[in-house]
């Protein structure tokens, strides 16, 4: 018999995905209606989660699903932040007019589909998962449908991303014919260390996933994808698929193929060292927020693959710290950018950031607190997340990387100072708009919070993660 | 007579995936080119998941093409949908005039 009750929430957020598809067809303008609700519906999907004890292992349908700390952690993360950018991004999608009912029921199946992307412990499970959440980020990246700028980053997401799940696939084609099986268990069993298949296996698939979690040299769609569509969908992208992508990258490289550490640990490590520096380098010469924030988010993700190349339960634990704290600073981030709005217009380049001081000091403020946590200045949250990181870099004595890192750090730390500069000391501009729904600023309130006092309390974040256990 | 053996399935498999691969690369005319090339590529997957499962004697390779079939359709009707109205909003659907959005 098949405990049905550890999936409850992900059954509940396939029956309410279904239940508002068909709330909007019966009832007329329901969009503002239809998107309440989804938020509900993230909420007691999060209430369901925690309807069973943390501290198990379970494998569900032939051991193809599976419910740990980890899945557990990252899934309630996902959920955490989908309410915070549903909630955050409320006025904006009004604004620009594309409340449509489609919007929220969208969002709410790439979630899913990121859900079983997080628990999957099968190739199939895992394709299904992926699919299903590329395919609604491709609609979301092109809602803004009367836009030729959002059409055409939906094109870009679409080409770039289908290509990259058709690599993903040849590599699980070439891994299941080289270890007969598509769970993880029995491909780790049937690992045999001198096939070429599966090097060639792995190596695509690790393509595959670098590019949802656009890594150099599989970043191109992310600046064009994050300018051109609508800045709710770019929150969800900055923020979404790189907690799922980063958990399956774990879960791949560390359950089947923890034996061949030392045929992926070269790859990853460039990875990380290419992000690191592309993301550092490239963010310097931007004018627009949106795209300066999609090379720094190239940047971090560089970081937190550094924490996985170690190989190591601690370099796990570093990444998963890094990618929590991520969040909490990208969501403060865009929540800022939600916020310059004049006129029913939104702005989002850099010189409308000019002066923003002598008119919204508590706005700057909270730009200030971003980009110092962003740029890993102490004591904010964005410091511990690379202090974790090097620490776990270090013990494995990859000296190359951690200077590597330190040095990108540095280089990055110039384009966020810029930014507050041009926030703090430039000749001011016409006042923004300073009526924002209770959401936004909730969601600025709490994350702000976040950076800032966390380093009070350091140990709550820690003990949580370290829970986990993969190897 | 000779007897096709899974290498030369794979071989196959193999030169569908890299036509299809070269094809997204190579083309500088039309969009629609591309998604004949991402169903290439899916396709080259079939061909490969399906030897295997022939060869392993295991039919999850087998309902792993089905999957890839139903998803590669979704993916073909999502593409061409978002074709269309970028095709509404610009006019072309020419590769190297996608170009609005750089820096």
């Amino acid at each position: 018999m098949i405990n049905l009750n550890f999936i409850y929430s992900e059954i509940f957020l396939a029956l309410s995905i279904m239940a508002l598809l068909l709330i909007g067809v019966f009832k007329k303008n329901s969009s503002t209606l239809i998107y309440n609700l989804s938020i509900i519906s993230l909420f007691s999907c999060l209430a369901l989660m925690f309807s069973f004890p943390f501290n198990e292992n379970i494998k569900l349908f032939n051991e193809s699903y599976q419910i740990d700390n980890l899945s557990t952690f990252m899934k309630i993360l996902t959920i955490v932040s989908g309410i915070f950018v549903l909630i955050s991004s409320n006025n904006y999608i009004q604004t620009i007019k594309i409340n449509k009912i489609e919007y929220p029921i969208l969002a709410l199946s790439s979630i899913l589909g990121m859900m079983v992307m997080i628990s999957s412990n099968d190739l199939i499970l895992f394709y299904i998962g992926l699919e299903l959440q590329s395919l609604a980020l491709y609609v979301l990246a092109s809602f803004n449908r009367d836009n030729l700028l959002s059409s055409e980053s939906g094109l870009k997401y679409f080409v770039l991303s289908a290509l990259s799940s058709g690599l993903l696939l040849y590599g699980c084609s070439l891994i299941y014919g080289f270890s007969g099986s598509t769970n993880f268990f029995i491909i780790a069993e049937n690992l045999t260390e001198n096939s070429y298949g599966l090097t060639f296996g792995i190596v695509f698939i690790l393509v595959g996933l670098a590019f949802k979690i656009s890594a150099v040299p599989f970043h191109m769609w992310a600046p064009d994808v994050y300018e051109g569509s609508p800045t709710s969908v770019t929150t969800f992208f900055a923020i979404l698929p790189k907690i799922a992508a980063l958990t399956v990258f774990i879960r791949f490289l560390y359950v089947p193929f923890i034996n061949l550490i030392d045929q992926w640990q070269m790859i990853i490590v460039f990875l990380s060292i290419a992000s690191m520096l592309f993301g550092a380098i490239a963010a310097i010469g931007q004018k627009n927020l949106k795209r300066l924030i999609a090379y720094s988010s190239i940047g971090h993700m560089g970081y937190a693959l550094a924490g996985l190349a170690t190989g190591t339960n601690q370099g796990i634990h570093s990444s998963i710290t890094y990618i929590t704290i991520y969040l909490f600073m990208n969501m403060a981030f865009f929540c800022c950018l939600f916020m310059m709005k004049r006129d029913e217009k939104y702005f989002e380049n850099i010189e409308d950031l000019s002066g923003l001081s002598k008119n919204h000091p508590m706005l700057s403020f909270s730009f200030l607190l971003v980009l110092f946590s962003l740029a890993g200045i102490p004591p904010l949250a964005g410091f511990f997340a690379k202090f974790y990181v090097f620490s776990a870099v270090i013990e494995e004595s990859m000296y190359f990387l951690a200077v590597v890192g330190l040095l990108s750090t540095v280089i990055a730390a110039f384009y966020y100072l810029r930014l507050i500069k041009i926030i703090y000391f430039d000749k001011d501009k016409e006042k923004y708009e300073v009526n924002h729904n209770m959401g936004l600023k909730l969601t600025l309130i709490l994350s702000s919070i976040f950076i800032l006092f966390y380093f009070i309390y350091p140990s709550w974040l820690i003990q949580i993660i370290e829970k986990i256990n993969i190897i | 007579m000779f007897e096709i053996g899974l290498g030369h399935y794979l071989i196959l498999g193999a030169t569908i995936f890299t036509i299809g691969v070269v094809g997204i690369f190579l083309n500088r005319k039309n969009i629609i080119v591309i998604l004949m090339s991402i169903e290439l590529i899916l396709l080259a997957v079939n061909i490969n998941l399906v030897a295997f499962s022939i060869y392993l004697n295991d039919l999850s390779g087998q309902i792993f093409t089905l999957f890839i079939l139903t998803v590669a359709a979704a993916e073909a009707a999502i593409g061409l949908a978002i074709i269309v109205i970028y095709y509404r909003n610009s006019g072309t659907i020419r590769v190297q005039e996608i170009d609005k959005l750089k820096g």
